[in-house]
């Protein structure tokens, strides 16, 4: 009888597929082949795009974070005579707070640009009661914000603290999700390119019983039938993906250039950036993997069946 | 090397063999005769383990067939060379190619075994065949490459089923010729056959047991043989 010996790991397995002289004894013809390749290719494709949406997402959440979090604003909605003093009431509120590294008041005619893409070039800010604004910028560790806005209610009545985190929030935390989406997305392509393969595994193992018969009776072990289709439908899952990874990538490049302005936005920056291009190799190497894994499974379920 | 012990086999429409008991010695050399359908092909399977009997024991290298694994199945076949009527060949690989196979399933080193690979095919006389697909083969052709395939692996058990069923008289008595040469050799020989001529001319050049199989049972062939 067969000693019983340790089980080797999944990447030992896997060298071992690639080993010994087993690769002839498949036939090389047939729909899967260019089955599995297609949809390898077609679904890495696919891949490259979710890759570099979650990407994508991921710098967008990122820099929504980082350039709105160390920020804030003080509005001062004051009568039309008290503007002035409230503002630089406020101000001296701000730069004696902990916390804050600056907090500038805004001019009129920085104002007046950032209404103009409301109200056009020629708004006279004096016909309108429009409120003075103060930025605030934030040292690290940051300020105490509850106790800023019992301050400014005490000193300034006309002063409203906004810290943007009423609309960052849901931005950032909308951000977060589509890059979660695209990860999702990448866990199914991956789960979809299992299934393709396993059923044209399937369907070449079934094809080739009369191949299985033969190696049984000259005495092949299943691990030896499995391998040859294995290693067969490994190849060719990695062939494809590696095809339609190339294809994806090409197709990102020749996106055209959103410009500086629209890098913000997740579907116009869609892309790689500097080293995020090593990304996509991990395409062909995961279809691979997952094509050695679901075709290994299905041969020897096959193998099992067939008596 | 293999016995079978009361050994009965059903295929579900009733039972096709019956407390059959036989035993392979070594070196010995057994004919299996019998009409179409008496069972013959399905005592060769129960003899290499392609089925399981259904009652009794089949043992094969010492080992109950019921317990043994896939693995063990394997293994066991390396040490039996088996010869279809059919021959049953990878299509589409070459003549040496097929007749390296169980090499190849064994991990042995292919390249290295070239020599002797040669050797066989010139023994049985398809050294000229050598790159030659299995279809492009005659009946008698394809039945010495089952041969030569057999004994590659220089097994202790050589089963033919039928070998001579698809050639003509002179190339049985060349397969003859060749199993009686391995039996000189030390092997073990079952050959099933309907072939009475065959039996005839192996009796008059080596010692042999003939077994008849009727009514689902076997037994030892009477002196008409």
């Amino acid at each position: 009888m067969t000693p019983k010996s340790s089980q080797p790991g999944f990447v030992d397995t896997m060298l071992e597929t690639f080993q010994g002289d087993n690769a002839g004894v498949v036939p090389a013809t047939g729909h899967t082949a260019w089955l599995t390749v297609f949809a390898s290719g077609a679904m890495a494709f696919l891949a490259v795009f979710a890759l570099a949406l979650s990407l994508a997402t991921g710098r967008v959440a990122d820099r929504w974070a980082d350039e709105l979090a160390r920020t804030a604003t003080v509005r001062i909605a004051a009568p039309v005579g008290q503007v002035d003093a409230q503002t630089e009431a406020a101000l001296n509120v701000l730069r004696t707070t902990p916390g804050i590294s600056e907090a500038l008041a805004l001019t009129d005619e920085e104002q007046n640009a950032l209404l103009t893409p409301w109200f056009g070039s020629e708004l006279d800010l004096e016909s309108l009661p429009v409120p003075r604004l103060i930025e605030i910028v934030e040292s690290d560790p940051g300020y105490d914000r509850d106790g800023l806005r019992l301050r400014l209610a005490g000193e300034v009545p006309g002063a409203i603290l906004d810290d943007h985190s009423r609309w960052r929030a849901p931005l950032v935390a909308a951000a977060n999700r589509l890059r979660s989406l695209g990860l999702l997305v990448l866990v199914l392509i991956a789960a979809t390119t299992a299934v393709i393969v396993t059923l044209a595994a399937g369907s070449a193992l079934a094809a080739n019983q009369q191949v299985i018969s033969v190696l049984r009776l000259v005495g092949a072990h299943d691990s030896y039938i499995a391998r040859a289709f294995v290693r067969r439908f490994t190849l060719r899952a990695l062939a494809g993906s590696a095809m339609g990874t190339l294809a994806g990538c090409v197709a990102i490049l020749l996106m055209p250039d959103p410009g500086e302005v629209a890098q913000n936005n997740f579907l116009t920056g869609l892309g790689f950036v500097a080293s995020q291009w090593l990304w996509p190799l991990i395409i062909p190497l995961l279809a691979g993997a997952v094509a050695f894994a679901a075709t290994r499974t299905a041969a020897f379920r096959a193998l099992k069946e067939l008596t | 090397m293999i016995e079978l012990q009361n050994a009965a086999y059903n295929y579900g429409g009733g039972e096709l063999l019956s407390e059959v008991s036989l035993k392979l010695a070594p070196g010995s050399f057994h004919f299996l005769t019998g009409p179409s359908g008496a069972g013959k092909s399905t005592l060769m399977k129960l003899c290499y383990m392609e089925l399981t009997a259904t009652a009794g024991q089949a043992r094969v290298f010492g080992n109950d067939v019921r317990n043994m694994t896939r693995d063990d199945i394997a293994e066991a076949r390396r040490r039996i060379g088996i010869v279809h009527q059919d021959c049953r060949f990878l299509d589409h690989l070459p003549l040496m190619q097929n007749i390296a196979l169980p090499l190849s399933v064994s991990g042995k080193d292919v390249e290295a075994e070239k020599g002797n690979l040669r050797e066989l095919l010139k023994w049985v006389g398809l050294d000229h065949q050598e790159n030659a697909l299995p279809q492009e083969l005659s009946g008698g052709e394809r039945q010495r490459a089952a041969l030569a395939r057999a004994v590659i692996m220089a097994p202790d058990v050589v089963l033919a089923d039928e070998p001579t069923g698809n050639v003509d008289s002179e190339m049985s008595q060349r397969l003859l010729q060749l199993l009686i040469e391995l039996n000189k050799m030390g092997k073990t020989i079952l050959v099933a056959t309907h072939d009475l001529a065959l039996i005839r001319m192996a009796k008059s050049q080596v010692n042999i047991r003939v077994l008849r199989i009727a009514n689902r049972r076997v037994q030892l062939a009477g002196a008409d043989l």
